[in-house]
């Protein structure tokens, strides 16, 4: 009888003592991947870094037209990602549930949602950029609008399906129509938890580099036009990483600190935006 | 009498008022909601055109010949084929134990405390962009495993007849072996946040009563938790199946882009999304782009199997967890 309570006291501390070297190894690279860039990073900050343009090798420069190029690409992208997310997933929430025509949207969505950035990009090369016959940044806001989508709408029906069905029907009493009750009341009681996915999806985006290789490129130089190629961050730091130059490198490393960085706090953002609604209601 | 029906007028005159703007704004969400199928349609169909000329020129063959020469304009698809299958399975093989470990200690063993800060923590290493692994893979992980692992793997196990034939070479840090490291710790938290919330879904009652005829930990999670939840555990999977397959920049740091398949795991390969991304802005040529772009298509086959399949697992869970 011991034996058998021994041994199977043992398997116990056994399992529990690898689940928590499993713990353990999975936060270690968390901790490694944000401290070698911390370190490498800060030596790439400095004012040099948000004044200057990205140089030839060889010589100092920042990364001026890359973070404004981002920007750029990112704001366009928001600007149609958010309503047409936001738009689909109030479909699916208000006028779609339990119809199989909706089950087909979210089942695609979710698809979507997974899908390989780089196959966004090949997308987006084939139906924008091979016919207008060049590269362009607005080819690249597209390709990131399409990545953004599928968040908001899954998050945009997640957060509209919390609110009590009470609600809608108090303001449907009252005889409201219903885009009405949906605009006035639904999103209003959702809108912290909309907001939240939209600053995901931005988190989500801002670092992505497979589809902007094939649409927005790359640009040496400070450029505000969108029919031509945009420089941005990721692209960037791709070349200038794998390339020998140790400018090039520093850059990279620097490129890649602020992109982390302001990924970081939009999530934390999104975290506390997410934790205050619910404390609210 | 009047009165309810003059009610029932006005009523219905703002019900009709109302009714122009409910479908005029239901149609509006319809159209948005459409124009996600429409997105995956046009993908669909800008990579079965594009794919074509090289499909049509090469056959089936483009499937199973390992040349890429654009010089002669060969091309064929096995290497970065084989390159995806064999990273991602060494993706799995290492993430989903050490996943499955995280997420066990989440629900069943750290203090309540220590529940949200880890599971916060976990998600942010999801959210870290793959390109940020990619520097971190080239620049510390591939020169730590060119002078600590593949020294040791070729040592020990390269000795062994058979699976020896896996870690032969010299150690080059950069190479298939490398890019399955970085995959797996890029899985890791897709796979452990599906398995946490699989777990979470068990009910409390069933763990309860199984401890209370004196189970331990593990007996409960390999007994109730694991038999339980299965269903999502492998939907989990799959999920993290679906991003190995398709993740590009961290493989395109370190897999060294070769299109040969060599048995050796420390020898440099390439995968579909590595190959595309280093490739399809210099590829001069139609046959050139065309391949590629059949390379894209493949991928996207592939994942799109895994997903959905993963989403059918998990949507079937849904219903279990629901009735």
């Amino acid at each position: 009888m011991i034996p058998l309570y021994a041994r199977r006291r043992l398997t116990n501390r056994i399992i529990i003592g690898l689940s928590i070297a499993a713990t353990g190894f999975g936060l270690l690279w968390l901790v490694m991947v944000l401290g070698t860039l911390l370190i490498n990073g800060a030596s790439a900050i400095g004012p040099a870094l948000f004044a200057q343009m990205t140089p030839p090798p060889g010589s100092s420069g920042g990364l001026l037209n890359a973070i404004a190029g981002s920007v750029v690409m990112t704001g366009i992208a928001t600007l149609i990602g958010t309503p047409t997310g936001i738009l689909a997933g109030t479909f699916l929430a208000e006028y779609a549930r339990g119809s199989q025509f909706g089950e087909l949207v979210r089942f695609i969505n979710d698809i979507l949602l997974s899908a390989p950035s780089i196959i966004i990009g090949l997308f987006v090369y084939e139906a924008m950029v091979v016919r207008m016959g060049h590269f362009s940044a607005w080819a690249g806001a597209v390709a990131l609008a399409i990545i953004m989508v599928p968040v908001i709408v899954r998050t945009t029906e997640d957060m509209l399906r919390l609110v009590p069905s009470a609600l809608r029907e108090a303001a449907a009493a009252l005889g409201a129509p219903k885009w009405k009750v949906v605009v006035m009341v639904t999103y209003r009681a959702a809108l912290q938890g909309m907001v939240t996915g939209v600053l995901l999806a931005i988190a989500r985006i801002s670092g992505e580099t497979a589809p902007l290789l094939f649409t927005a490129l790359n640009n040496q130089f400070w450029s505000t036009d969108l029919n031509r190629p945009m420089a941005n961050l990721p692209v960037v730091i791709f070349q200038f990483a794998m390339s020998p130059y140790a400018d090039w490198q520093v850059l990279a490393w620097g490129g890649a600190l602020l992109i982390t960085v302001s990924i970081l706090v939009l999530n934390i953002t999104a975290r506390i935006l997410a934790a205050w609604s619910s404390f609210k209601s | 009498m009047s009165a309810e029906i003059a009610i029932g007028r006005k009523g219905r005159a703002a019900g009709r008022h109302g009714a122009f703007g409910d479908a005029a704004f239901k149609t509006l969400t319809l159209a948005f909601a459409v124009l996600v199928l429409v997105v995956l349609a046009g993908v669909i169909a800008s990579l079965v055109l594009g794919a074509a000329p090289a499909l049509e020129h090469f056959g089936f063959n483009f499937l199973i010949t390992e040349a890429w020469n654009p010089v002669t304009e060969k091309f064929g698809a096995l290497a970065p084929v084989y390159g995806t299958l064999v990273t991602s399975a060494i993706a799995m093989l290492i993430g989903i134990p050490v996943a499955f470990g995280i997420a066990l200690f989440i629900t069943e063993l750290c203090p309540n405390w220590l529940k949200r800060p880890l599971s916060i923590m976990i998600e942010l290493l999801a959210a870290i962009p793959s390109i940020i692994y990619g520097i971190w893979g080239l620049f510390v992980l591939a020169p730590f495993v060119q002078e600590h692992i593949e020294p040791a793997l070729i040592d020990t196990l390269g000795a062994v007849p058979g699976i020896g034939l896996l870690f032969q070479g010299p150690p080059l840090g950069i190479g298939v072996l490398t890019a399955g490291f970085i995959l797996a710790i890029m899985v890791l938290p897709f796979i452990s946040a599906v398995m946490r919330d699989v777990f979470e879904t068990v009910p409390a009652v069933l763990g309860e009563s199984t401890y209370a005829l004196g189970a331990t930990t593990s007996e409960v999670v390999w007994r109730v938790v694991l038999p339980y939840a299965r269903i999502g555990v492998f939907g989990g999977i799959l999920l993290g199946l679906g991003r190995a397959l398709g993740e590009t920049m961290a493989v395109t740091f370190v897999i060294g882009n070769a299109h040969h398949i060599h048995a050796s795991l420390l020898q440099p390969g390439t995968t579909i999304s590595a190959a595309l991304a280093n490739e399809f802005t210099e590829a001069v040529g139609d046959l050139y782009l065309s391949s590629l772009i059949a390379l894209g298509l493949i991928l996207f086959v592939i994942t799109f199997i895994v997903l959905a399949l993963a989403k059918l697992l998990l949507i079937r869970l849904e219903k279990q967890a629901g009735s």
